[in-house]
């Protein structure tokens, strides 16, 4: 029965060999409907794999490599009810992609579904897996295949561009992360993550240790984009079809954070343990940062693809700041929160793929009042930019509630000034790009022509324009709407979230079930309703959210009114920010270099 | 063991790091990241080295011959193909982007930026 473990990676596998195959020979109708029925069966497996990990969850060791009185030379999936969660979340975000592209593409061949069904093998499998080396060996799978799929218009200029920066940062930091695999093997002689976690704990944090932890962190925060590893997100999400974005936003840089806090529990909370406050301060000093330059960057574009690229930075300095809270508490809600974001942003991406479809552009400018006849569009898209302004009661406000609260009880109550200026600016930014578009409020004329020949050149996508939208295409993100906003209401779901963020983080006992194959049992998680300010908080950031909005849209004469000497200083502070997004590989490899060096000295210095 | 070869590997990820920083053309980029790959080989290696061991193959020594550790060796082999996947991936992007820029300087890659 726990063979069961293994399935999701293995079908998905499975499925991609078979439609490469045979892609010379089925129709593009065939390809699609094999794509879809796999990804579905995925989404059923992890589905029984959630609810028998619910129960009690379980490893499942590949070949029958059990361990012998706690030691193990086997490899593991060891499948606990948020990776199981995470995995189901992947799989459900692969078909709706599948499902938006069968009316996207025009010509595609079966290579595209054999890459997407890749990806979610390697999603999966990096959400289950239990052993160190296959978590980075997924890690890779799943970044190359994202590179491929980030170059998938191989015949444009920009595409090229940014496939190129996110191959070479990306590999750069898992070359990191082997670095930390020898050090933990040379220190442990181990590579699962319980066994390593049960090693460690014996050891107090020596130099090796940290440098382990500092280089994991800085390589998968560099997956999650944190600044300053942060540079290639926004030309890869720029450039990738809209389909590849629902992915890339809505799951594969989250499990980025999922990672970092997986191997913050599972292998360095014993040996961490002295230094909890030091790391909860650098983790949460990263996410500060990542989320206040996401959210001032993304108020400032006007290529719709890379507005959201940056929102979604924003939004995983919040999740980090949540993670980096180091409580069970806040890792529900990062949990939620992730799950609501992720919807909502997915379902921006492909809203953002019709209007490239039906007007081949994503220029907010070129777009002024163009988008007047797609009400239901236009309705769905300012929806989504209801709900990343975390509007209370719906999901990303279930989730930052408990990020906020959580923060609270330990003294980082002043987080919630960071939430509230997160929610306001990339809830606002998408409610500027609706009016603008589909109300045809505002200026048509932008300040910065520049952006607007990058948002030109990728007219190919969907070969010109189109006086009409394929149903499906308004359909897949209507319900991923509808689900991101209604999921945190279902009654009981966020204490079941809580109920796995309690066992998730229960360090000990993930050693005891991995290497003994216990049964542990946790108390019953109880339902926590926000706090007033938490409400207060919420209500705040919706108008906030409007206010963002009607400046960009209106207030285009009010930096008027400061002082001219003023109004120079913040214009050339802001071009250098925006000058530092140069497009340059070797500039964005001397930041994480920096970056990497930083993080690693802190550590250093702070957890001795 | 003696500290050298963690010098030569720690040595070759900075140097590595160093020439992409510095690269005026994108196959000297993607060469170097593989410089920078091949410093987790020396240090993969490096770990599971036992003096006087012997190569990890036992079919044809005594069973309780002292060894080299062989985990680490399958980890640089899965660390090579990885290596292969990305570099061929990596060098028909920048055969792909000399024929759309004209050019493999990342200087003259400008259709992306802020």
């Amino acid at each position: 029965m726990s063979s069961l473990g293994a399935l999701p990676v293995l079908v998905a596998m499975l499925g991609a060999g078979v439609l490469v195959a045979s892609s010379a020979f089925i129709p593009r109708a065939g390809a699609d409907a094999l794509a879809t029925s796999v990804t579905a069966g995925v989404l059923v497996l992890c589905a029984l794999l959630l609810h028998r990990a619910s129960q009690s969850p379980f490893a499942y060791w590949l070949g029958g490599w059990r361990p012998r009185g706690g030691v193990t030379i086997g490899i593991s999936l060891s499948i606990d009810p948020m990776g199981a969660g995470v995995a189901m979340f992947a799989a459900l975000l692969v078909l709706a992609a599948l499902v938006y592209s069968i009316h996207y593409f025009e010509a595609v061949e079966g290579l595209f579904h054999g890459l997407m069904l890749v990806f979610l093998a390697a999603m999966a499998g990096f959400s289950l897996t239990g052993d160190l080396f296959d978590l980075i060996v997924f890690f890779e799978l799943m970044s190359t295949v994202a590179y491929a799929l980030t170059a998938y218009h191989i015949e444009e200029r920009a595409p090229i561009q940014g496939a190129i920066n996110f191959a070479i940062t990306n590999s750069i930091a898992g070359y990191a992360m082997f670095v930390a695999v020898a050090l933990l093997y040379a220190r442990t002689g181990a590579l699962n993550l319980a066994q390593i976690g049960a090693a460690l704990d014996h050891h107090h944090a020596d130099p090796l240790v940290i440098v382990a932890f500092a280089l994991l962190a800085v390589g998968f925060l560099t997956k999650a984009a944190v600044v300053p590893l942060h540079f290639w997100l926004a030309d890869a999400h720029a450039v990738a079809p809209a389909p590849v974005c629902v992915l890339f936003s809505g799951v594969m840089v989250e499990l980025g954070v999922y990672a970092v806090a997986r191997l913050y529990w599972e292998v360095f909370a014993g040996a961490l343990a002295g230094h909890v406050a030091a790391v909860r301060a650098i983790l949460v000093a990263l996410g500060v940062a990542t989320a206040l330059l996401g959210a001032l960057m993304c108020v400032l574009q006007r290529h719709v693809k890379r507005l959201l690229a940056f929102s979604t930075i924003s939004h995983v300095g919040v999740m980090v700041c949540g993670i980096g809270l180091l409580t069970p508490g806040a890792l529900a809600g990062v949990a939620t929160y992730a799950a609501g974001h992720g919807l909502a942003k997915a379902a921006l991406f492909m809203l953002t793929g019709v209007l490239l479809h039906r007007f081949a552009t994503v220029d907010e400018y070129d777009l002024h009042g163009r988008g007047r006849g797609l009400r239901v569009t236009g309705v769905l898209f300012a929806f989504g930019g209801v709900l990343l302004a975390a509007v209370p009661p719906l999901t990303m406000f279930a989730g930052k509630s408990l990020i906020e609260d959580g923060a609270g009880r330990i003294g980082y109550g002043w987080l919630s000034v960071v939430c509230v200026l997160v929610s306001m600016a990339t809830g606002g930014a998408v409610l500027r790009v609706a009016g603008r578009v589909f109300m045809g409020w505002g200026p048509s004329e932008g300040p910065d022509p520049a952006q607007a020949r990058a948002a030109e050149e990728r007219v190919d996508e969907t070969r010109g324009q189109r006086d009409r939208t394929p149903w499906p295409m308004l359909v897949v993100p209507a319900v991923l709407l509808a689900l991101g906003a209604a999921a945190g209401l279902v009654p009981g779901l966020v204490p079941r979230i809580a109920s796995a963020a309690a066992r998730f983080t229960d360090h000990p006992a993930y050693a005891a079930w991995v290497l003994h194959a216990a049964r542990p049992s946790w108390p019953a998680a109880v339902a926590v309703d926000p706090s007033g300010s938490a409400v207060l908080a919420g209500v705040l950031s919706v108008v906030g959210a409007v206010a963002v909005a009607a400046l960009g849209l209106f207030g285009r004469s009010l930096p008027q009114a400061l002082p001219r000497a003023a109004r120079e200083r913040s214009r050339t502070a802001l071009r250098a920010v925006r000058h530092l997004h140069s497009g340059h590989i070797g500039d964005y490899i001397a930041w994480w270099t920096a970056g990497a060096a930083a993080v690693g000295a802190t550590c250093l210095l702070a957890l001795r | 063991m003696s500290f050298y070869p963690y010098a030569v590997a720690a040595w070759l990820f900075v140097v590595g790091l160093w020439g992409i920083v510095a690269s005026e053309n994108l196959v000297r980029t993607v060469l170097c990241l593989t410089v920078v790959q091949s410093a987790t080989y020396v240090l993969l290696l490096a770990v599971g080295y036992r003096h006087g061991g012997a190569a990890p193959i036992v079919a044809d020594i005594p069973v309780h011959s002292r060894l080299v550790d062989p985990t680490v060796q399958v980890l640089v082999l899965t660390d090579v193909v990885i290596e292969a996947t990305v570099s061929a991936l990596l060098l028909a992007l920048v055969v792909q982007g000399h024929k759309r820029f004209g050019s493999v300087d990342p200087q003259q890659l400008r259709a992306l930026h802020d």
